[in-house]
């Protein structure tokens, strides 16, 4: 396979061209080039074996750790990523690409189509999470790196994880996967309708082609990201956060403006959302994640798996607080890699901080993620 | 002794009991301190179950295939017959339904290890005998209000239970106070009034392995394999 690599100067990440490769979908249709905006850190060894592959979450990038020059604020995971971080770069090279359908360089919605000078809009087909493992594969196989040591993600990330098990066992040695789940449930399914109903609704939306205009459903797109944000948090995390407090006043207007902290802080996350995210690639990714499931195939594709994966290890992780992706959820996960006699570790670590608790500060996450790495890395090594 | 000495009494027999190159699961593994010490000297392959949060983090740190759990709820989840060895150190007495458990482990492992601190030993009879209290012993530390132990029994009333479901006992030791050990199958007399913790290596009379899951496997490759 050949493939070219550039460097977008501008959005400060490499991209690598796939030409005439005819990506089929999972929904049949065929991507016949595409191209994938990713970041690597640190340094591939000579035995290439220390090569970790971070999959990003719904509105994630490729900028894991260092600097995100289209936000201007530190990578998503940049204190988990790095030089002496739990996922070290002096150690291990770190990938992490934009997703197939992406917003941050890779195709996706707001790229032209091939042979032409139209964005896809609303015509981009519909990718799926197996569809972005596949893109992620071609990836890795272009960088000539036969075996990853890792494949690490949280929430849609983590669905990636699992999906890469299912697919490509021989290519990987484990997966750690946070807070995710075998399926995405009927109340996380509901959730994203209504962020999509939120931006479909959008007056300026126009079935996808407001960038003809050079437009922006701002509104809707802001509401569907106040929606997910709240799915995010805990009532108790919301409540330490704000609680009832006022936004800059003493007394409430008895009228809508944002009164309490609380709305102040979504309106905030809704505006800045917009200034980075493509509505049309919200759509799109939403979707995948909706139609991950695995809930019934899950035990069968690794007891007869055609690829050999008896030698993987899972480390699975949730958070007492998460009520969009439960313990529960991993538990599923985790008892049917045991009824198989599979090498799993899992961890549920106790946070009111929700599901974005694998974003934030929890300790007991760092240690994990670390002592998974170094133990399993000594004993490749060995 | 004190506790930590007498765990690592309790382990190095427990090692005692196992063979090389085994798959082995311990249920309440803690940080993995057996673990590690059966991957090393035995070349085990190691699987562990641990209900406290920190000890089970520890081990997943430390590079252990560690469930965080309750063995009471979690066990099912396992295969028959997928486990060498499952591992019970001084747990069984903490149990809400401890002849659930003991048929448990037997189901998921060929051979159990249990070990226990004995009810029987003569120190707490003579407690309970003279203060008219519940005892209070080195092996069982606790008062009776906040005890994690609530099911007190003796060697005696493990044997008749092993007894009674049909559970070979392949081999037993015993602990004096002391930390004097002997075999208890050859003591007969005095056994449990001078064994202060025992370990017993236990499997099912004639076991056989019940493959329920080949018919299920041709059945699914026939059917749904395909996605």
């Amino acid at each position: 396979m050949k493939t070219k690599f550039t460097t977008d100067t501008k959005l400060e990440s490499e991209i690598a061209y796939f030409e005439n490769i005819n990506l089929k979908l999972e929904s049949g249709d065929i991507i016949d080039s595409f191209k994938l905006a990713f970041k690597t850190y640190g340094k591939l060894n000579a035995d290439k074996t220390n090569a970790i592959l971070v999959c990003h979450a719904l509105t994630g990038d490729q900028y894991v750790a260092g600097n995100n020059p289209i936000t201007g604020r530190e990578g998503w995971w940049s204190r988990m990523v790095g030089p002496n971080k739990p996922i070290d770069t002096n150690k291990f090279f770190v990938i992490c690409s934009n997703v197939l359908g992406g917003c941050a360089g890779s195709t996706g919605p707001k790229e032209l189509q091939n042979g032409s000078d139209v964005a896809y809009g609303g015509n981009f087909p519909s990718v799926t999470i197996k569809d972005m493992v596949k893109a992620q594969s071609l990836l890795i196989e272009s960088l000539n790196i036969e075996k990853l040591f890792s494949v690490i993600g949280g929430s849609m990330g983590a669905m990636q994880t699992l999906q890469w098990a299912i697919d490509f066992p021989d290519k990987i040695l484990n997966i750690i996967h946070i807070a995710g789940a075998l399926k995405h449930s009927a109340q996380n399914i509901a959730f994203h309708e209504v962020g999509r109903q939120a931006i479909m609704t959008d007056p300026i939306w126009k079935n996808g082609k407001y960038f003809e205009n050079n437009e922006v459903p701002e509104r809707g797109l802001s509401v569907a990201r106040m929606i997910a944000h709240i799915t995010y948090l805990s009532e108790n995390a919301m409540h330490r956060k704000f609680g009832r407090k006022l936004q800059s006043r003493d007394i409430i207007s008895f009228g809508f403006d944002a009164d309490f902290q609380v709305e102040s802080y979504l309106r905030y996350q809704g505006k800045s959302f917009v200034e980075r995210f493509d509505a049309n690639s919200y759509l799109f990714l939403t979707r995948a994640m909706d139609y991950f499931d695995h809930d019934e195939t899950f035990r069968k594709n690794i007891e007869f798996s055609h690829n050999p994966n008896n030698h993987l290890k899972y480390l699975i992780v949730s958070f007492t607080s998460d009520w969009l992706f439960p313990t529960i959820e991993s538990k599923m996960i985790v008892n049917q890699l045991n009824s198989l006699s599979r090498e799993v570790s899992f961890l549920e670590i106790d946070t009111d901080k929700g599901h974005d608790s694998f974003l934030l500060e929890e300790p007991q996450l760092d240690d994990v993620i670390k002592g998974f790495l170094t133990n399993n890395f000594v004993k490749i090594d060995e | 002794m004190n506790k930590i000495n007498s765990i690592r009494k309790d382990w190095s027999l427990i090692e005692t009991l196992i063979a090389e190159d085994r798959k082995i699961l311990d249920i309440g593994c803690g940080d993995g301190g057996l673990m590690e010490q059966l991957e090393n000297n035995r070349n085990a392959i190691t699987h562990g179950i641990e209900l406290n949060r920190d000890l089970a983090a520890n081990a997943i740190a430390r590079g252990f295939n560690v469930v965080h759990g309750n063995a009471e709820l979690d066990l099912s989840q396992y295969s028959n017959n997928s486990f060498d060895y499952v591992i019970l150190s001084q747990t069984l007495q903490a149990m809400m339904k401890p002849k659930d458990i003991l048929s448990e482990l037997l189901r998921i492992g060929s051979k159990a290890i249990v070990s226990f601190p004995n009810f029987g030993h003569w120190k707490i009879r003579l407690q309970l005998l003279i203060s008219g209290k519940m005892p209070v012993t080195e092996s069982l530390p606790y008062t009776w209000y906040d005890t994690p132990n609530i099911h007190f029994f003796t060697i005696k009333d493990f044997l008749n239970l092993c007894n009674e479901m049909n559970i070979v006992i392949e081999k037993s030791i015993g602990l004096t106070s002391k930390g004097k050990q002997f075999d208890i199958s050859e003591s007969i007399t005095g056994v449990n009034f001078f064994t202060h913790e025992a370990i017993f290596l236990l499997s099912y009379k004639n076991f056989e392995p019940i493959k329920i899951k080949s018919s299920k496997k041709v059945f699914a490759k026939n059917s749904v394999i395909a996605n």
